[in-house]
């Protein structure tokens, strides 16, 4: 009879921790920032059909890093879970909150319970009527949820982005003020000489100005305009 | 939260959750009623139009009660029959399309829309056949075609694709013969909803369970468009003039306009 080998608790969470944070710094980087017209969600992403960035409801919107197929079923996931909530009870019933609040649970079954960790980082964001009510959660791979204020960025160099943008955002910035401060800090890391280049960037709002569904992807035309406007 | 597989459908979804549209009522007699809706193309569009009336029995139950709705931005729905059914299904159906365009990143065909309509109103089809049956008239801009499209149901959710006006509801015989004497086809959106309008009005004359426009509470026809520029609600201002004019025309000639002799 074998007899199988013993890992402690620390060991195996330490492993797990390692294993997800590995698989995350290896990807490209997602800022949300709060502005005075909106929240913004940039994200450094060539690709034009898997989204980074998304909306999840009326005000609510949704950006991740990491594994795609991982995060791509948090979002669905999410869709359905808002959408449940609102067609239940009434839209208004719909909180970024309480969504964050299940993801948590996912995540966190996902990091002890499952063959492997998600290797995502997500972050919900829901928009309030003033900048001061709006909320950003923060959700890494073992369930971790932090609230944020200002801007949060996830992702392989999320901390040095933290830090550069802790330098440049202001409450008083606009879409293009924020998207402005979003791009520098962004290719600042992934490569001080690249150019900015509009075609690599996922550019998406909750706009404070619309009511109902406030989500909007900025075209690339949109997105550059909006950048050379500031 | 961690169902992996899944399809875009919201309906599919609240079926495995819930089994449909959640509604059972035994008291005919107290099942609120309407309607008559119509729908008209013009060039580049539909318009779409409804009375205000629903009724109990022989009562009037709510004289300001609204029947067309936007179904998402580039489509409108309006409904007929029993109002809690017909109110339910336009929310579930409103939720369908948005789930949809959410999940997929892009919204349905026009004709995907269309049919899951009809789809929605056959997991109705068991309480349609005891009599609480919702019919509806869906009407959309089709950027494809760039024109608009009217698409009528009945409670099997068959799917009727029609040409330049339709109209359900209890009122739908009579706004039809009353839109078939006066649509043109190419005309703008004003022509369109002129000739809603006076349809409803023949309507109310005809069926009890119809409203024409009250004046005096100032409650109109609800009056939609929808276009290239998306879904808008006509305000109850820009109604005032064309209403005014109606009801001079009818008080010179109670029936309404002549249909012109060639």
């Amino acid at each position: 009879m074998s007899v199988p080998f013993y890992v402690s608790p620390e060991q195996l969470t330490r492993d797990r921790a390692d294993f997800a944070r590995k698989g995350i710094s290896r990807g490209k980087s997602v800022v949300v920032l709060q502005s005075s017209e909106g929240i913004i969600l940039v994200a450094d992403n060539p690709s034009k059909a898997l989204h980074k960035v998304s909306e999840i409801y009326d005000r609510i919107a949704f950006a991740a890093v990491g594994k795609y197929n991982e995060f791509e079923n948090l979002r669905v996931s999410g869709i359905r879970f808002s959408d449940m909530r609102g067609y239940s009870y009434d839209r208004s019933d719909v909180s970024a909150r309480s969504l964050a609040n299940a993801y948590a649970q996912t995540m966190g079954a996902a990091f002890t319970d499952a063959l492997k960790p998600l290797e995502v980082e997500i972050v919900v964001t829901q928009l309030g009527q003033k900048i001061s009510e709006d909320e950003i959660y923060r959700l890494t791979f073992d369930g971790s949820l932090a609230d944020e204020h200002g801007f949060v960025a996830i992702g392989g160099q999320a901390d040095e982005i933290n830090q550069m943008l802790g330098q440049s955002w202001k409450s008083s910035l606009d879409f293009s003020g924020a998207l402005k401060i979003a791009v520098e800090a962004l290719t600042n890391q992934a490569n001080a000489d690249q150019e900015f280049d509009a075609l690599n960037l996922e550019v998406a709002v909750l706009d404070r100005k619309k009511s109902g569904r406030t989500f909007r992807r900025l075209t690339v035309e949109q997105t550059d305009k909006l950048i050379k406007k500031s | 939260m961690s169902d992996l597989s899944y399809s875009s459908s919201f309906y599919e979804f609240l079926k495995l959750n819930q089994g449909g549209l959640p509604i059972k009522n035994n008291k005919m007699e107290q099942i609120v009623h309407g309607t008559t809706i119509v729908a008209v193309a013009f060039a580049g569009g539909v318009v779409m139009a409804g009375d205000r009336r629903a009724t109990m029995g022989n009562y009037v139950a709510q004289n300001d009660i609204e029947k067309v709705f936007p179904a998402d931005d580039f489509s409108a729905i309006g409904i007929a029959g029993s109002a809690g059914i017909a109110i339910e299904l336009v929310k579930l159906f409103q939720v369908e399309l948005e789930h949809y365009e959410k999940i997929e990143g892009m919204p349905l065909s026009v004709e995907g829309k269309a049919n899951r309509l009809s789809v929605l109103l056959r997991g109705n089809l068991g309480l349609a056949l005891e009599g609480l049956a919702a019919l509806p008239l869906y009407a959309a801009y089709d950027p494809k075609r760039e024109s608009g499209r009217v698409f009528s149901y009945d409670i099997t959710g068959g799917r009727y694709e029609e040409h330049d006006y339709f109209a359900v509801g209890s009122g739908s015989l009579f706004a039809r013969a009353s839109l078939k004497k006066m649509f043109e086809p190419d005309q703008d959106s004003n022509f369109a909803i002129k000739i809603a309008l006076e349809s409803i009005y023949d309507a109310a004359e005809e069926d009890s369970a119809t409203a024409g426009p009250d004046m005096a509470r100032n409650i109109y026809p609800v009056v939609v468009k929808v276009d290239e520029k998306g879904f808008e609600k006509i305000e109850q201002s820009q109604l005032t003039a064309t209403l005014n004019k109606i009801l001079a025309g009818r008080k010179n000639r109670p029936d309404g306009p002549i249909a012109r002799h060639s």
